[in-house]
Formats: C-alpha cells, sequence, structure tokens
C-alpha cells in the first residue's frame, strides 16, 4: 500500500515530464522542484494566511503553474536555438535557483503542513493506513482522469496532443507551437504542486526533496517511454511498488536505506536496455 | 593558426601562474589566501576534466563527483584503515576510477543528450548513496577522520603553504597534459569541426575513442584531486560528493568555457571566490546565486563564460582593426 | 595582442578577488577578542544550529553593550556548516587561519569528532555543543576539546531509570539515526540497558533524512518490544512518532534530548503526544524550585532569548551555545588573548551554574556534568510538561 502511494507522487511527476517532453521534446530537470513549491507553497499559506484548506490548495497549484509559465517564458524561450546540453544545464540551473530562493525566503528547515482530514489511521482489511495516503492516491487518480478528459475532448487538448504528435504540421494547421509549450509547462508544473500539496502532510517537506522527486518522477516517464501520460502513470506505480517491496525484503547488510537507490539502478537498467531506441528519437528529434 | 594564437595566450596564463605561485610566500597571501588557493587548485582539477567532456564531446556528466568521491575515499579508507602508504593509495584510487570510467563509458556512450545526463545522474547519486550507507567502510554520513598526510621521504605535508605547492604543481602537470592531448591530431580536428562526429569519422578521426580518453582522463583528475582533498583536510564525508556537487562543477566548467583548458583555473577561481569569500558575507544566496550563473550563461554565451569574453573581445577588436584600416 | 586576452581575464579574476576579500577581513578595533564559532545553522540540523548562532549573536550584542570584555569587543566570527561536515572541517581551517583565540560548536556529535585532530593540531580550545559523550572521551587525547551538552550516557541513564523503575518496562526496541550522535548512542543503549534489567529485543536504524519509516516500524511492531526507544535528531524521530500512530502501534515511544525543540512537535502533530523524553531543565524553568541553583541563570537567558527572538522559540540547544561562549568569555576576561591559557582556565570552572547544569571541569572531565541535569518531560497536547519525581 505504502508503495502504491508514493508511486502515485512519482506518477505526478512523470505526468509533467511526459507533458513537457512530448510537446517541446525537452527533459524539464527542474521538474522535481514543482513538487517542493507546492508543499513548502502550501504550508506557508495554510501556515500563515488561515485559508480554508481547498482553496489554499487550489491556490498553492496556480502559484506553482504560473511558476511553471514564467520559467518558460524567462529560460526557454529566450534560448531558442540552445542544444541538448545548453538546455540541460538550463533548466538545472532553474532548479537550483527554485531552491535557493525557496530555501532563502521560507525556510531551510523541515515543515510539515497539516493533514487533510486528520491523523486517526482507519483499519482496512487488518491493515492500517492513513488517510492521507487514500487522498494521495484518490487526488492522483482524479487528475489522471481530468488529464485525460482534456487531452481527449478539449480543443486546447487536442492542439497539444497534435503538436506532440507532429510539431511541424501541427505549426501548418495554424497550432502555435510556443503556447503549446507554455501550456505544456504550467501543466507539467501544477501536476508536480499537486503531487508536493497532498504528499507534503504525509512525508514532510523541505527546499531541498526536489532532486529525489525529480528523478523519481523521470524513472516513472522513462518506464513509460515518454509516451503517454497514462504510461507514465503505470510507471509511476511500478516504481512505486518495486521500491516498496524491495524494502520489505530483509537483504541482509543492505538497510532500507537504499530504497532511493533502487529507484535508480531501475533508471539505469531502463535507459541501458533502450539505449539504441532512444538514441535513434533523439537523432530524429 | 587558432591554436597558434591559444599557444601564445596559454603561455601567458603560465607564465602569470607562476608569478602567482612565487607571489605565495609573501606573509599576507599566506596568511590569508593558502587555504582558498588549495580548493581553486583541486576545483581546477575537477572542471579541467568536465570543460573538455562538455566541449569535446558535446554532451554534459552530471555525476562527475562520484569520480572525485571515489578518488577520496579510496585514498581515505586505505590510508587510514588498511595503512597503505598515502601516495600508493592515490594510485591505486587513480587506477580504480580511470578503469571503472572506461568500463561504464561503453554503456554510457551509447547514449546522449538528455539520457546520458540522466544517466551519469543516477550513476553519481548511486555512489553518493553507497558512500552514506556503507557505514562499516566510509564512516557513513558522518564520515571517516584522522586521516594521515602525505609524506615524502621524511618530508611531510603537514601545513597548508606546504599542501599549496603539493596541489598547485600537480594542476599544472595535469593542465599541460591536458593540452598536449587537445593539441593532438584528433583533437584539433574535433576542435575544428565542432565536434561532430560524423564529419569527424568522415576525415578518419576515431572520435568515439578520443571521448573515451577524455572521459577516463577527466575521472582520473577528480579521483587525483579527490585524494589531494582528503589528505588535505583529513576528513572525508559523502557531502562533498552529492548531486549538488557534481552541478558545482557543471557551474565552474560553464563559467571556465567549454573546450578551453585554461578557462577551468578561471571558472574554478570565479567560483570558489564567490562562494568562499563573497557569498559567506551576504547570507544564503548562494544557490540563487549558481542558478542564475548557469541560467544567464548558457542563454548568452553557450560556449562559456571565458570563451564567450574571449571570443566577444576578438569580435570587438577584429571590428577595431577593420575600422583602422579602412580609410 | 591575443596573448594579452588570457592575461587579462586571470589579471581580473585576481583584481576583482583581492579587494573583495579584503574588504571582507576589515578590522574592527584594535585588540577585539576574536572567537570562532560554527554551526549547523542551515541543512536538516537547522533545528539546532539556528538557536545556537542567535544566542551566540544576542550574546555579543550584551556583552558589547557592557563594554565588552575588560574593555576588549568580542567579535565572534560564525559560519554555517550547512550541517555539512566537510563544509564545518573547511570553515574551522578558515577559523583557525583567521587567528580566533578559540572556536564553539559545531552542533553535532559528527562534526565535533572531526575537528578533534585539527584543534588539537592547531592548539586552540574547542567548546562543543553536540551532546556525545565520545566528543570528550578518552580525556588523554581530547587536551584541547571541551563539550556543554550533557552527555548522552546521562540521558540514556536517566532515561533507563525512568523506563525501569517507574514505566516498570523489561523488554524494548531500540531505533536509532545512523549519523554520529544516533549511532554513539546506540552502542551506549546496548551498553547500558543490562544495568536497568532491560533487554533489548529489536534494533533498527534509519537515516536521518529518510522519508519513510514504515519498514523500520513494522519490524518493531512485530517484535516483542514493551516499549520503543528513538535515538536522534528530526525530522526523523517525528516521522517515526507518526509511523507508530499510522501502523497502529501501541506500545509507548521515548526518545532522547536530541528533540528537545518545538519543531519535533511542529513536525510530528498530534502523532507526538505521550511521547516521553530526557531533557535539560530550560524547559521547565519557570516550574523550577528557587533552590534550584540553575534557576537564576535558566530564567534570564529564557526571558532575554524570548525578548528577542519570540515566545516559546528558546530552547536547550541555544543553552549549550550561551554556556560554550561563556565559559570562552570567562577564561577571556581572566587570562586574556592566549589558546593555551584559554583552555587552561576552562578546564578549572567549577560549581558554575550553567543552563546545562552545574560545570564541574576537571583535567578528567571536560564536560563537568553529572546526573541530575535532567528532567524527564512528556508531550501533553502538544506542550512540555514535566514528569515530577517525587
Amino acid at each position: 500500500m505504502a508503495g502504491v502511494t508514493s508511486g502515485s507522487i512519482y506518477a505526478l511527476v512523470g505526468l509533467g515530464f511526459t507533458v513537457i517532453y512530448s510537446v517541446t521534446g525537452i527533459i524539464n530537470f527542474a521538474q522535481g522542484e514543482f513538487v517542493m513549491l507546492g508543499g513548502m507553497i502550501s504550508y506557508i499559506i495554510l501556515d500563515s494566511t488561515g485559508l480554508p484548506t481547498v482553496p489554499a490548495l487550489l491556490l498553492t497549484i496556480a502559484v506553482v503553474a504560473t511558476v511553471g509559465a514564467v520559467l518558460y517564458l524567462m529560460a526557454i524561450r529566450s534560448a531558442r536555438k540552445a542544444s541538448v546540453v545548453s538546455l540541460i544545464i538550463i533548466t538545472i540551473g532553474a532548479s537550483v535557483f527554485i531552491r535557493g530562493v525557496a530555501g532563502e525566503i521560507w525556510t531551510r528547515d523541515y515543515v510539515r503542513p497539516p493533514y487533510f482530514s486528520g491523523d486517526e489511521s482507519l483499519s482496512f482489511l487488518g491493515a492500517y493506513i492513513q488517510p492521507q495516503a487514500l487522498w494521495i492516491i484518490g487526488t492522483t487518480v482524479a487528475a489522471m482522469i481530468v488529464l485525460q478528459v482534456f487531452l481527449t475532448y478539449t480543443v486546447m487538448g487536442k492542439a497539444l496532443r497534435a503538436c506532440a504528435i507532429n510539431r511541424a504540421a501541427a505549426g501548418l494547421v495554424g497550432i502555435d507551437a510556443r503556447v503549446m509549450a507554455l501550456i505544456s509547462f504550467s501543466l507539467a508544473a501544477a501536476f508536480g504542486a499537486l503531487g508536493g500539496v497532498v504528499v507534503a502532510p504525509l512525508t514532510t517537506t523541505s527546499y531541498s526533496v526536489g532532486v529525489m522527486m525529480g528523478l523519481k518522477g523521470f524513472v516513472a516517464a522513462a518506464i513509460g517511454g515518454f509516451r503517454s501520460p497514462f504510461a507514465a502513470f503505470v510507471g509511476g506505480i511500478t516504481i512505486g511498488i518495486v521500491e516498496s517491496l524491495a524494502v520489505a525484503i530483509d537483504w541482509g547488510p543492505f538497510s532500507s536505506a537504499y530504497k532511493d537507490a533502487i529507484a535508480l539502478v531501475v533508471l539505469l537498467l531502463i535507459l541501458l536496455v533502450r539505449s539504441g531506441r532512444l538514441a535513434a528519437e533523439e537523432r530524429v528529434g | 593558426m587558432l591554436a597558434k594564437v591559444r599557444g601564445r595566450a596559454a603561455y601567458a596564463v603560465i607564465v602569470l601562474l607562476l608569478l602567482l605561485v612565487m607571489l605565495a610566500p609573501f606573509e599576507w597571501f599566506l596568511a590569508r589566501y593558502t587555504t582558498l588557493m588549495i580548493f581553486i587548485g583541486l576545483n581546477t582539477m575537477l572542471t579541467v576534466g568536465l570543460c573538455l567532456l562538455m566541449g569535446y564531446t558535446g554532451q554534459v556528466s552530471l555525476g562527475h563527483a562520484a569520480f572525485f568521491g571515489i578518488g577520496a575515499y579510496f585514498s581515505a579508507i586505505l590510508s587510514k584503515t588498511y595503512d597503505v602508504n598515502p601516495w600508493l593509495a592515490m594510485g591505486i584510487g587513480a587506477a580504480a576510477t580511470g578503469a571503472f570510467a572506461y568500463v561504464i563509458s561503453y554503456p554510457i556512450f551509447r547514449l546522449r543528450g538528455n539520457y546520458l545526463a540522466m544517466a551519469t545522474l543516477g550513476l553519481g547519486l548511486i555512489i553518493y548513496i553507497l558512500f552514506r550507507e556503507l557505514g562499516d567502510y566510509t564512516g557513513g554520513p558522518d564520515g571517516m577522520y584522522g586521516i594521515p598526510y602525505l609524506s615524502a621521504g621524511g618530508f611531510v605535508f603537514d601545513t597548508p603553504f606546504k599542501r599549496y605547492f603539493l596541489v598547485w604543481g600537480l594542476c599544472l602537470a595535469m593542465l599541460l597534459i591536458s593540452q598536449n592531448i587537445v593539441r593532438s591530431r584528433s583533437g584539433r580536428a574535433l576542435r575544428a569541426i565542432h565536434g561532430s562526429e560524423a564529419a569527424a569519422e568522415s576525415v578518419g578521426i576515431n572520435s568515439a575513442q578520443f571521448k573515451m580518453k577524455i572521459f577516463v582522463l577527466s575521472a582520473v583528475y577528480a579521483s587525483l584531486a579527490g585524494s589531494l582533498f582528503v589528505h588535505h583536510l583529513r576528513f572525508v564525508g559523502p557531502q562533498p560528493f552529492g548531486f549538488l556537487a557534481s552541478v558545482m562543477v557543471v557551474v565552474m566548467a560553464v563559467v571556465g568555457g567549454l573546450a578551453s583548458v585554461w578557462g577551468a583555473i578561471f571558472g574554478a577561481a570565479a567560483i570558489r571566490i564567490l562562494s568562499d569569500k563573497v557569498l559567506l558575507e551576504f547570507g544564503e544566496l548562494d544557490l540563487i546565486v549558481y542558478g542564475l550563473i548557469l541560467m544567464v550563461v548558457m542563454i548568452f554565451l553557450p560556449q562559456g563564460l571565458f570563451v564567450g569574453l574571449k571570443e566577444g573581445y576578438a569580435r570587438l577588436r577584429l571590428r577595431y582593426v577593420r575600422r583602422e584600416a579602412e580609410p | 595582442m591575443k596573448k594579452w586576452i588570457g592575461l587579462l581575464l586571470v589579471m581580473l579574476l585576481l583584481g576583482t578577488a583581492i579587494p573583495l576579500v579584503g574588504c571582507a577581513e576589515e578590522e574592527v578595533e584594535k585588540e577585539a577578542y576574536k572567537v570562532g564559532a560554527v554551526f549547523a545553522v542551515s541543512g536538516f540540523n537547522a533545528p539546532l544550529g539556528t538557536p545556537e548562532k542567535q544566542t551566540v549573536e544576542m550574546m555579543v550584542e550584551q556583552i558589547n553593550a557592557k563594554g565588552g570584555i575588560d574593555g576588549h569587543p568580542l567579535d565572534v566570527i560564525v559560519y554555517d556548516t550547512e550541517s555539512d561536515t566537510t563544509k564545518c572541517v573547511a570553515r574551522v581551517n578558515e577559523l583557525i587561519e583567521a587567528g580566533v583565540l578559540a572556536i564553539i560548536g559545531p552542533s553535532s556529535t559528527g562534526e565535533s569528532m572531526a575537528l578533534i585532530d585539527i584543534v588539537t593540531g592547531a592548539e586552540i580550545p574547542l567548546v562543543s555543543c553536540a551532546a556525545g559523550v565520545t566528543i570528550v572521551t578518552p580525556v588523554e587525547q581530547r587536551e584541547w576539546v571541551f563539550k556543554t551538552p550533557q552527555s548522552d550516557l546521562l540521558a540514556v541513564q536517566e532515561l533507563f531509570k525512568y523506563i525501569d523503575e517507574v514505566a516498570g518496562f523489561t523488554k524494548i526496541a531500540i531505533i536509532t539515526d545512523t549519523g554520529g550522535f544516533g549511532k554513539g548512542g546506540k552502542a551506549i543503549l546496548e551498553a547500558q540497558a543490562a544495568n536497568y534489567g532491560l533487554t533489548i529485543v529489536a534494533s533498527e536504524d534509519f537515516d536521518t533524512t529518510q522519508q519513510d519509516m514504515t519498514a523500520e516500524m513494522t519490524n518493531i511492531k512485530n517484535s516483542t518490544a514493551e516499549a520503543i526507544v528513538c535515538w536522534g535528531t528530526n525530522p526523523g524521530p517525528a516521522l517515526i512518532a507518526q509511523a507508530r500512530v499510522a501502523l497502529n502501534i501501541t506500545i509507548p515511544l521515548f526518545c532522547s534530548h536530541g528533540i528537545a525543540n518545538k519543531k519535533f512537535i511542529e513536525l510530528g502533530g498530534s502523532a507526538v503526544n505521550g511521547v516521553i523524553f530526557p531533557a535539560g531543565k530550560l524547559l521547565v524553568a519557570g516550574q523550577l524550585p528557587n533552590s534550584d541553583p540553575q534557576k537564576d541563570v535558566l530564567v534570564e537567558y529564557k526571558a532575554d532569548f524570548e525578548e528577542k527572538y519570540g515566545d516559546g522559540t528558546a530552547n536547550t540547544f541555544g543553552g549549550h551555545a550561551y554556556d560554550a561562549l561563556s565559559m570562552v568569555v570567562m577564561a577571556l576576561d581572566k587570562v586574556g588573548a592566549d589558546k593555551a591559557k584559554i583552555r587552561d582556565y576552562i578546564e578549572t570552572i567549577t560549581d558554575w551554574p550553567g543552563t546545562g547544569g552545574v560545570f564541574n571541569m576537571s583535567t578528567e572531565d571536560h564536560n563537568g556534568l553529572t546526573a541530575g541535569c535532567f528532567v524527564m518531560i512528556e508531550i501533553v497536547n502538544g506542550e512540555w510538561t514535566w514528569l515530577e519525581e517525587d
């Protein structure tokens, strides 16, 4: 169960990677920072303004989505002709910058926003589960459905998909690729923030949690092959379950602190197994 | 022509460095900046490898601090726990790191761009986690202390002043070796065609082999720097080998300029002075500044700050010369 | 011409560096006493380092407002270690180069251990603000090292006494962090358990920055333990308290003095209610009887600190820095700017009531505290409550 919970967060981050990559061909190394921002901003808003939970969380997501848009406009668009390596370094710079700003203007300490609905464990088929875990899983599933509906039935969603399939052709039928890129960055930021908002009460958060979250999300997206949001969702849940299974098994000298390494090993394996195809894709891209 | 001019600029830098080294004995300099200079030297060793890697292969490594760490832990564990001669430990560390880099270069260089970056990032983090969790050998998150000084014969490098010469001596040697390699036939050819692999292959350059050479070399440099680092601080802990540390090397390389051997000193020195002297006085702005440097330099001067400034100056001069020639 | 480009750039670099560095090291007045301090102001140990730094800043203001130490202004250079031992070592090297007379801090046991060789080599007195007993033992190898917090050995003894005599348990599970504080604590817990008739039936460890404690706590749940003892500093123990509630573990949780700050309550929420731990008397300063020798210093420190930084902000960690700097200041007042004499003087401080206890330093004991400097505290409805012994 813990695996599904953490997997849901990875899925939300992985969604962000997938959306941006499929629309723009960019891997956004700052993706994990959106999760951090979601957690930190929701804490700040709830702690200092006394807004009720739901509006506070929606406000948080809106703020982070704006950050995503600003990131695209300020950093990515100004470097239009940049090489892949330049873009990697730019998004890493953005990631470090966002992290620094968060540590500077808020706190470098760990914080924990309140639970959405108390911390009394629920008994479920003999196992105990925290209500927050149910919130996490529920939110992720709901977000998935909303995204699918958005991509399938709205004009903007269809335009995004068109861009993902073939940018040049989409341009020919009057879809502005730059607007779509902007939307994809905001969307990715919003999903990351959503993940941060729901997970922070459970795990605590700090200005520095972004890197690991970003990596796990990337693994989720890589398992899904950067193809569709649904694939990223499956990837996220998979990596979450693999992690929790690996921790549950007694590996002798290997303590559960190696949990983070498991996702990384999976990442390397996927990259190596698919290296041939990935290289071909990059060349075409 | 280009190579010749660069060569002359390089000699100017060497002369300047020698001046700097001779400057060092002055009391005021010694008292205040020896530690800083040692760190600049160590960081230069790290940076020059990445400058070349990024410049000549068009790829970025986000796990470079791991090589630095492998060298550091090899030296620390062998010399402290197993009483191996520190120099020998340093050599073993460098050889092991080089071999490791050689082995992983096969699968790693099958990837490129985003995937290569992610793979190096993942690999770097795995090694970092190992440093933290193999507590029986590495001391875990708290690290190991009481590592011996380096010594040669009866001469012990037990003051910062002595280590300053040691570090810069090795650093200059590394820079000269690097310069020889990039001036080799393959290096010149690759630079002339801006790292285009297809073009290089077509004129008979084995670019894959050249890339691998640079990758292994940069790993060995990092490992040696790591060994010197632990024998300087006499302490090793996992923190300087994490993700942020790898990003810092990228920051230094970006400031120093891609494909530039001597820019590495500039990058390492600029960032080190910034982090140890300037930002320390202005609170906790470090991450913000590093992030801004990465973004701004890459957006406006994708070749790196040092190289960008140099080229900018060359263009200005060219315009000035033309104007003079016109009437 | 072009060779000048490289030259120019390097000149530029040096030209900008040296004046900048120069101006950063302005001399305040002649004969200022320079003392160094290293605290974990950021990073995971920030809840320890921040009040320590604030305390030092407050004290420097107070001392200089009163005309300094025997006419000499006090200048404390405070560096942030970012909870990173390597940075701590590098910063201390810089402090030594800057010519400080004594160093206070660092905040954690791991960082302190890494400094022992350095300060011993440089012959500079170090007054650590970390708890681990290994910082000052064996004392023959710790000539230049002192510490002000109560040793973890005393904390374990106080806690075990409580578990044995008051709570009446015999089988315990321990869960310790992998850092210096937890590692040291684990060794002491294991060594002392038998003295109090306790058996350790389960032993787990965790990384301080780990975000999920489910696996470790499940193992404890499946053991026969009657109580859990957690040894570590934030944020880990708060998550352990939460995992305990989440997994519906009913046996009580005891913690170390490493969680004696409001951050623990803030991070843990309602899950930390019922947690019992040993802590310095500062947390219950107002409730102490007037006969307690520490009452005056505790009440005064708490009032000063909270006047400057807000109600409820004072905690024992800031108190450790208060004790450390006070000792150095007393020494400077008596013996002046001589590192060896400062060390000798600190070693002779006796019957001095600080925030951590009544200190009796000696050549055999560089901590100077004995049993009785701890009180047992239970968290009730998010507040510290003194479990007074009858």
